[in-house]
């Protein structure tokens, strides 16, 4: 591919903790023909030297929690002719969104020394709740490997092989014997995949890192961690992590008190 | 075969038979326990098989528990089954590189390797076959799965004890091993001996028993596996009455009970990735970052996910209730009117793998309790 025709990628970062986007930088076996196949022009976590806008495809990790960032990101989409947001924290608004259930003044008052210095907004939402956004590609971390065929489908021209179902089929997959059924709760069932099921292959139950399935239902799962032993108490933190503001776990989690 | 050609084993007539295997470089496949279940994986030696443990097993239920004397197969299937081998959960099916000569495509060369299967139950024998219809028969040859099958080497195992969710007597396909097997064990405690009741069922297996330490079985032993098998019969943990089911359940479709199901499916998928003849894949197609390389993946999918049925424009099948009823007609209907066969041979996996203990032979059994009158029936299916 000449110079002049590679896609100009920038990556960019709101409320989060970098590790989406450090498994770019991650990629050690990729990084090369990454670096051949586009032209990384704004990526400040890897390079100062910064070009301007506009850019093929945009990169978005991290959530909106700031009066500045909800400005920013109208900005990025402005530059951006693709725009593909990354991890919990882009597509649901992250552990953060926690705050939505509390009252984040009493937060700042707390932790901060001169609370009058935060300007922050009562909630930490999802970059689609603020633009239109092409692409969400989910977890917390997302799986470098993903974010490598979401950048090669996007070169290619073709839809990234990205399946939404649930973490079970790549649970069975791989081979993996069902921890749930022996009694362990297990929120893979309403879990989107991508993860390659790693929970269950250690023998714990899924966290719900990726966030909902295509179509889960939650209340069935709900009642089964209830037979096998939990409080609603207990489902309603498994349902509030790093997901908690995706809808489905949302409603989920509202469903179950303390 | 005749009663002639039964004979007896022992736990060492078993090793040499595994080393006879061995020696003519198969790749041997047996029942071993891992994270707390009987999954199958590569074995060497008897010690290696699940030796003093059942499980126990009911809907979304299951636990190893030890037994009291130290059996070799005293369980039934378990999370695994074959058809992980013979039709793998994920294979490359080509490469294609675009490199100064244009571009080259490979096929995936298929493995050397043949596989001998140990403990193959007889609703497992049942399922392998169902899946050679589906693979080998018909206009449509599936290549990889040909060559997997080939030369297989099976030594069945007849269950003595039937497990909490099996029903191979209502679907006629066990717990006796009756064709699809080179050799067939029955495993025998008896008289203080540990031995392995041996029926021959190929040449292959008359071959491969020349090179076994043997006797010839007595009246006793052959009676002692009889009723082995009659004990697993009489034991099954679930039972679906078959008579008229495809009629019946393709006039349902709009029964309420499809509904009442997809307020407990989560729509996992778990259900078909266990069953041993579920068969559906799906392809993906990658390329990767510079463009000029591109490989095709098949993967086992789910008639539970939404892309399954996805057309151009959407899925057909959005509602937990049709992707549930596809599943169920398909095991227990359409199959018939597809490959002439049940899509279920009774093993249970479905019962017990599925996370809230969704009961394949419950739902028929409520849809057969109560079954829509002509009146209730609309013209149209939605
Ligand atoms: S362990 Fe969890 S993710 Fe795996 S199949 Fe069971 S319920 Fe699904
Ligand atoms: S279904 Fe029948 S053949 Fe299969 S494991 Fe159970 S008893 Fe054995
Ligand atoms: S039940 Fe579903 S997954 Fe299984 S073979 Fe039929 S369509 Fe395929
Ligand atoms: S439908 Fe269920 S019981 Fe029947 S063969 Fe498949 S997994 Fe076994
Ligand atoms: S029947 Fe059970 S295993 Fe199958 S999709 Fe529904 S919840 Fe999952």
């Amino acid at each position: 591919m000449s110079e002049a025709k590679r896609p100009r990628l920038a990556v960019w970062k709101f409320a989060s903790c970098d590790g989406c986007q450090l498994s770019l930088l991650d990629c050690e076996d990729e990084l090369l023909a990454l670096a051949g196949a586009i032209e990384i022009a704004n990526f400040p976590e890897a390079s100062s030297a910064i070009s301007d806008g506009p850019y093929d495809l945009s990169l978005v990790e991290g959530s909106i929690t700031t009066p500045h960032d909800a400005e920013r990101i109208q900005m990025v989409r402005e530059q951006s002719k693709f725009l593909v947001t990354i991890g919990a924290c882009a597509t649901a608004g992250g552990i953060q969104a926690l705050r939505n259930f509390a009252d984040v003044n009493e937060f700042i008052s707390v932790v901060y020394a001169s609370p009058h210095y935060i300007k922050t907004l009562e909630t930490s939402t999802a970059i689609a709740d603020h633009i239109p956004v092409d692409y969400e590609l989910h977890g917390c971390p997302i799986n470098k490997m993903q974010l490598v065929e979401v950048i090669s489908a996007f070169i290619a021209g073709r839809k990234p092989a990205i399946a939404s179902h649930s973490v079970c089929v790549e649970c069975k997959q791989r081979g993996t014997v069902c921890v749930m059924v022996q009694g362990t709760p297990c929120l893979g069932p309403v879990t989107h995949a991508g993860c390659g099921a790693i929970c269950p292959a250690y023998r714990r139950g899924c966290y719900g890192c990726y966030g909902p399935m295509e179509d889960p239902n939650t209340a069935a799962l709900a009642r089964e961690w209830q037979q096998l032993g939990k409080t609603p108490r207990d489902v309603q933190h498994a349902f509030r992590t790093y997901n908690a503001g995706a809808e489905a776990f949302l409603k989920e989690g509202q469903a179950h008190g303390n | 075969m005749t009663e002639a050609a039964k004979s007896v084993i022992s736990i060492d007539g078993l090793q040499a038979l595994i080393d006879a295997l061995a020696a003519k470089n198969y790749q041997i496949m047996g029942p071993t326990v891992h994270d707390g279940a009987i999954i199958y994986d590569a074995i060497t030696k008897t010690a290696d098989l699940p030796a003093g443990w059942t499980d126990r097993q009911d809907g979304g239920r299951y636990r190893l528990e030890r037994r009291d004397d130290d059996a070799l197969f005293g369980y039934v299937v378990g999370p695994h089954s074959w058809k992980q081998f013979l039709h793998p959960a994920k294979e490359t099916l080509w490469k294609a590189s675009r490199g100064a000569d244009g571009i080259v495509v490979t096929a995936e060369e298929p493995s050397p390797q043949k596989f001998a299967f140990i403990g193959v139950r007889s609703c497992e024998l049942a399922a392998i076959a169902v899946q050679d219809k589906v693979f080998l028969e018909g206009p449509y040859l599936d290549v990889p799965y040909a060559e997997r099958r080939k030369d297989n080497f099976i030594v069945a195992v007849n269950c003595g004890e039937a497990g909490g969710t099996c029903f191979c007597v209502s679907m006629q396909t066990g717990p006796k091993a009756d064709a699809g097997y080179d050799v067939a064990l029955t495993e025998l405690h008896h008289n203080g001996a540990h031995e392995f009741l041996v029926e021959v069922g190929s040449e292959a297996g008359a071959a491969l028993m020349q090179e076994v330490p043997h006797r010839q079985a007595s009246d006793e032993q052959i009676s002692a596996a009889e009723a082995a098998v009659a004990n697993a019969t009489n034991q099954m943990g679930r039972t679906l009455d078959t008579n008229g089911l495809k009629e019946l359940l393709q006039g349902n479709a709009n029964h309420p009970q499809w509904d009442a199901v997809a307020e407990r499916c989560l729509s996992c998928g778990n259900c078909t990735m266990v069953c041993p003849t579920c068969f559906c894949t799906t392809v993906d197609d990658h390329s990767d970052l510079s463009g000029d390389n591109a490989e095709r993946v098949r993967k086992w999918d789910s008639c539970f996910t939404l892309d399954f049925s996805y057309i151009h424009g959407g899925s057909v099948r959005t509602a937990t209730r049709s992707r549930y009823r596809q599943w169920m007609t398909h095991k227990l209907a359409s199959w018939y009117d597809q490959f002439g066969t049940s899509g279920c041979v009774g093993c249970g996996r479905c019962i017990t793998w599925c996370p809230v203990g969704i009961d394949i032979t419950e739902e028929a059994a409520a849809i057969r309790a109560a079954p829509m009158t002509d009146k209730e029936k609309p013209n149209e299916r939605p």
